[in-house]
Order: structure tokens, then sequence, then C-alpha cells
């Protein structure tokens, strides 16, 4: 599988990145991160050169929970239990980063103190990251084997439309959009890998072994960067950051500093306008690469 | 700094000519900087600027240029400021009140209209107008048979725009839902930052009182009205996250009394309030004069006992309260009193005064904090 990352698609580079592949059959497209938009892909079919086969995952997504109100019921509950688990994980890293940084800010004058507290603090947050998206994991795998929605008849039929689909394509490429709607419905539909993978923004944040969920420019001022889920995986080693500038106060190199090393040991790659990543064997970043340093500057791969 | 305007008029001992063209240069208010020149223009025997900002005069006195029959007063007003005002007139034995016929800004309310002056740097939100963009949601009527208030009492429903029933809606009850419609535009708030991703897809519940004043009062009738009738029947017919975090209650002035005191008798019920201008008068000593007259004595008698005794009644708390209001130092005291509870609060001042553009022009604070649009989500 060869898997292309591109920034934000506001000014399109997809045509010529596909068009440089010369992909020898139909091309799959996932928009259901557009959610009820999903169908308006005329301009990214035009992109595509008219080959574009929607898999409409969101469309699908809806007919499942109409079809079957028995699992629409059991996935409702089952997504309010996230929401609880995310919002109590926020409770909980509030609690640890307010400390990371108050210890951050210590006047004490003995630094090998400090140092010390520092790194325990920093392993406090890092356990608290960690444990969530075990426990997301864990309420996921519960779900999934208490319902086993991919049986379940409704989504089953959808199921082997997409397997067909996607037998017969010579990419996939996973557009923008909400990530959390994503990162369910690919799960639901099972969609596997194309020989090639075009994903940008929110796409391509599915598609990683975690999906950090970050906004700096929110109405009531900065949050919290938050792990959501993990991804699909097919991107190893990155947490990607689209939009990082816009979205991020990313001359607060402390703060940088931290979601670097939150992140750790994957990089956080910044994914701005115009990035075109091509990744090499287990996710390898290509020369030129932006990421944030340790230092919380960002900064190109070598 | 450049002269004001008013003084480089005054120094050119202008006729009734020159002072025709001064006033068609300029729009009334002028704001310059920090400062906002009043203006009336007649014959008169005095003439004031009314309005109700705490720590000045309610009646400030314009002065006449000599020789002319302009009237101005300069008022600082810091960066952001928006205040309502009138203009009073006496000649002789005779006042006479009413908006600035040199100002056709307005501000409208329940009890009519007033001027409004914008001073540097105030801008009208862009999410307080209609965008035709954002996908409008809908209101629709319904009517409770309250037996807690012996009444019908009917209620205003806003279903978020791609309303779906296999979703889960946070819920929002907002006393003197009439007003917060019509004067806080709030159906037009509400689909512009859900459109925006600021606020999540939300259902509202538009609730509006028969007697506000005693209803709204710390009634217990009202409070049973809404948490053992309003609330279930709306969580029965509707897809609502139906629990604790999923409902907040919503209400300004009077308004946010009766959210406060409705938490208060069902603690495990509501998740959130959003108190905005709370009309939360408290005396220190039990007999003292709290000046509200005896509309706020069940008020008062309320909020005392709270301070005596505060207690957790949600988890989160949105306080806000304009800094030109007198009720700006009964609403910084009282935060104080609802974190000592350990409830996570988020108070905004605003420079504005007790009125109804101050509660629209903050619900965007309120409700983003309230309930979280899905932007954090969302990477196009």
């Amino acid at each position: 599988m060869r898997v292309v990352v591109l920034g934000p698609q506001r000014r399109p580079t997809l045509d010529s990145v596909a068009r440089g592949m010369d992909l020898p059959g139909p091309v799959a497209t996932v928009t259901a991160g557009w959610q009820e938009r999903e169908p308006d892909d005329a301009e990214l079919d035009a992109l595509l050169g008219g080959r574009s086969a929607n898999l409409r995952l969101h469309g699908r997504w809806q007919d499942v929970l109409v079809k079957d109100p028995e699992y629409a019921a059991a996935e409702l509950e089952h997504r309010a239990a996230l929401r609880e688990l995310q919002e109590l994980y926020l409770v909980q890293i509030d609690g640890t980063l307010r400390a990371l940084r108050e210890v951050g800010r210590y006047g004490g004058s003995r630094a090998e103190v400090r140092e010390a507290a520092r790194a325990d603090t920093e392993a406090a947050v890092r356990l608290v990251d960690e444990r969530h998206l075990v426990r997301v994991r864990e309420a996921r795998d519960a779900f999934e084997a208490r319902w086993r929605p991919g049986e379940r008849l409704a989504a089953a039929e959808h199921r082997a439309e997409i397997r067909q689909i996607m037998d017969a394509a010579a990419a996939l490429v996973v557009a923008g959009g909400h990530v959390g709607v994503l990162l369910h419905v690919l799960r639901l539909f099972a969609v596997g890998a194309a020989p090639v993978v075009i994903a940008w923004s929110a796409g391509a944040m599915a598609l990683t072994e975690r999906v950090l969920l970050f906004h700096d420019r929110a109405p009531h001022g900065p949050a919290h960067a938050e792990f959501l889920d993990a991804g699909l995986g097919w991107i190893p080693g990155c947490v990607l950051l689209p939009h990082a500038r816009r979205r991020l106060r990313t001359d607060d190199a402390a703060r940088m500093a931290e979601l670097a090393g939150r992140a750790a040991p994957a990089r956080c790659v910044v994914l701005d306008d115009g990035v075109r990543l091509d990744l090499g064997e287990h996710g390898a970043l290509p020369p030129g690469a932006r990421t944030i340093g340790p230092d919380g500057r960002i900064g190109d791969v070598a | 700094m450049t002269r004001l305007a008013v003084n480089r008029l005054k120094e050119r001992k202008p006729d009734a000519a020159a002072v025709d063209r001064f006033l068609t240069r300029h729009e009334v208010p002028i704001v310059e900087g920090d400062r906002c020149t009043f203006l009336w223009r007649g014959e008169a025997d005095e003439v004031f600027v009314v309005q109700r900002i705490v720590g000045l005069p309610e009646r400030l006195p314009l002065r006449r240029l000599w020789g002319t029959d302009l009237w101005y007063l300069v008022l600082e007003l810091p960066t952001g400021s928006r205040i309502n005002y009138q203009i009073e007139v006496r000649r002789g034995e005779h006042l006479e009140r009413g908006n600035d016929p040199l100002n056709p800004k307005l501000s409208y309310s329940p009890v009519g209209t007033s001027s409004v002056c914008f001073a540097h740097g105030y801008v009208t939100p862009d999410w307080t107008e209609p965008d035709p963009d954002a996908r409008p949601g809908e209101l629709t009527e319904l009517v409770v048979q309250s037996r807690a208030l012996r009444r019908d009492c009917r209620v205003t429903l806003y279903l978020p725009a791609r309303f779906r029933p296999t979703a889960a809606y946070p819920l929002l009850v907002v006393h003197d839902g009439d007003d917060f419609l019509q004067y806080a535009a709030a159906k037009t708030v509400l689909d512009n930052l859900i459109h925006r991703l600021d606020v999540a897809e939300t259902v509202v519940a538009f609730v509006h009182p028969q007697d506000r004043l005693s209803e709204y009062a710390n009634s217990a009738a009202h409070a049973r009205f809404l948490t053992r009738e309003l609330v279930p029947r709306l969580e029965a017919e509707l897809p609502l996250v139906g629990q604790r975090s999923g409902r907040c209650l919503l209400g300004s002035s009077f308004g946010a009394v009766a959210s406060l005191a409705t938490a208060y008798r069902a603690p495990d019920v509501y998740g959130s309030l959003a108190l905005m201008s709370g009309s939360f008068v408290f005396t220190d000593i039990g007999g003292a004069d709290h000046g509200g007259g005896p509309v706020f004595d069940p008020v008062v008698r309320f909020v005392n006992r709270y301070r005596q005794r505060p207690r957790r009644v949600a988890d989160r708390l949105f306080v806000s309260c304009g800094v030109y209001e007198p009720l700006i130092t009964y609403n910084r005291s009282v935060v104080h009193t609802f974190e000592s509870t350990g409830m996570t609060v988020r108070f905004v001042e605003t420079r504005d005064g007790h009125n109804w553009e101050n509660w629209r022009d903050t619900l965007r604070d309120a409700l983003s904090w309230v309930y979280p649009g899905p932007q954090k989500l969302v990477y196009e």
C-alpha cells in the first residue's frame, strides 16, 4: 500500500497528485466526514477525472440506523458512553496539564528537584492519555463483541457492496471533515486499504494510530489537545496536525513542546495548505516534512 | 491627541449655519477614541443624558455651546462599550424624556426603545445577523398542561437543522423565551453558532412566563413545572441526552434567578446553568433595605439563604454581567459563593448594561462553553 498524505484541500492539489500517479482503475472515495453533504462530491469527482466511486459511508450508516432500530438504540447508548469517557478524560487531563504547567513555572532554585517533579508530572499526563485510549478501545471492543455490527443484516449488505467496489479500485481517497464520524463508518463497514491511499485533514488523521484533537481558537479560548481514539493504523508513527497554523498557537513553544511530548514517540506532523507527503515503509516521513520538535519549534525532517 | 470635534466647533464661534453643517457631517454621538460627544439642539432650560451606568449620576447635564442652541456632553467610554440612553429636556416646570432625535440607532426591549451609543471598538457580532449559508432550525409551538403552575404553558421549541430522531441532543431551557427570540435574536444566533460548529446541535425550549415577577422570583411552582413536568415530557417525546450533562437552564435578570432557584431545588437534575445579569440582590444584614422594592423581597431572601449555606446546584455555571449594570457588584460577589461549592464557574464581564443586546452578544460565550460544538472534531 502506497500512502500519500496531503494538506487541506481548500486550493486542491489532489488533481495533480492523482494525475501524476497514473492510477489504472476507478478511485473509491470517502466523503463521510462531510456528513449530510456527503453526496456533494461533484468537484471531487472532477478532480479525479470523473473516475470516482463514492462509498457513501455516511448514507449507508444512516440507512443501517433506520433499518435496524435495535442496533441504532445500542449505538446511541455506546456513543453516549464514549462521550462520557471523553468528558471524564478531559477533567483528568485538565488537572494533570495544569499541574505540569505549574511545575514548569515553579520558582525554586534547585533545578534538579524541579526537573524530577516535571518528569513525574509528564509521566502522569502520558498515563492519563494512554489509559483513556485503552478505555475507549475496551468500550469499543465490548460493544462490537456484543452487537457484532458487521454481521447484522443491514450492515452486512452494505459491507458486501463496499467490498466489491474496493476490489475494483486502484486507489482510495479519504477526504476531511468530521474525524469521529469518519473513524466510526470506516470501522463499521470494514473499509480495507487499496493499492494507493490518498488522504487529507480528518481523512488522514483517521488512518493514523492515535487521533489527537486540538483547537486553540475556540470561541471560549484555547482548549487542551485531547486524544480521541485509535485510528486505523495505516499511517504509523505520526500524529497529524492539519491546519496547524490556523488552529494552534504555533508560536507558543512551551505549549507545542507539551504537545510533542504527549505524542511521542510518534511525531507531530504539521499539515498546512499545499503539503504533500509520500510516506515510505512503516510510515517513514519524506525529507522536508514539517514536524514539531521536542523544543516546541516546527522544523524539517532531515 | 487630536482635539474633539465639538471643541474645534466651539473655537470657531459658530452661527446657526455652521451648527447645521456640523450636524450634517457627524454621526451622533460623535465617537472619537474613548470620548463620546452627545448632542442636542433646541431651546431649553436644561438638557440631560439619562442612563444607568453604575457609578455615574443617572442624569448627566449637557452644556450649551455659547451663542448657539446646540447642547453637548463629552463622556469617556472605554473601548468596546455599548450604552443605552435617552435625552431629558426641561423647559420651566415641564420635563420631557425620549430617544435622542439626532441618533437613529435604537435598542429594543419589552418596555420600549432607547437610544444606543456604540463606543469605539464595539462591533455588532456578525453571528447575530442572519447568514444565508446557515441552515435554519425549526420553531414549533407546544402546550404543556401544568399542574404546578395551574395553567396551560406555551413552550416554543427550537429543533436544529437536520434534526434526526436517531441522534441524542442536549436540552437548553430558556426563560423569557419570547424576549430572547425577539430582542436577542436567539433563533438566528442558534442557527449561526450551530452552523459554525461553535455550539453543539441543541434542542431549545423557550418558556414564557405569565406573571414573570412572581414565577421567576424563587417560585417552587415554577421549579416544579420545569423539573417535573416540562423536562420529563421533552425527554419522553424527543431524542434528548436525558442526563444531567445534557440539561441546561438559561436566563437573564429575574430569569437567572429562576434558573438558579430551579436547580437549587433539584441539584441532581441540571448539569449547567447560564446566568446572565442575574438579579442576585442580597443584604448582609437581614433587615437592611435592598433598594429593589417588594418584588425583590423573595429574591433577596433566597439569595441571602443561598449565601449563608451555599451548595452545589449544577456542575458548571456560566455567569455574565455588564460592568455598567448596578447588578455587577452582586454578580462579582456571588461568583465566589458559587465557586466555594466546587462548581466550575466561568464568569464573563461585558462593557454593557442591563439590556437584551448585552445578553444577545453574550450568547456565543455562554452556549459555546455550555455545549461546545464539534469544531475540535472537524478538519476540512
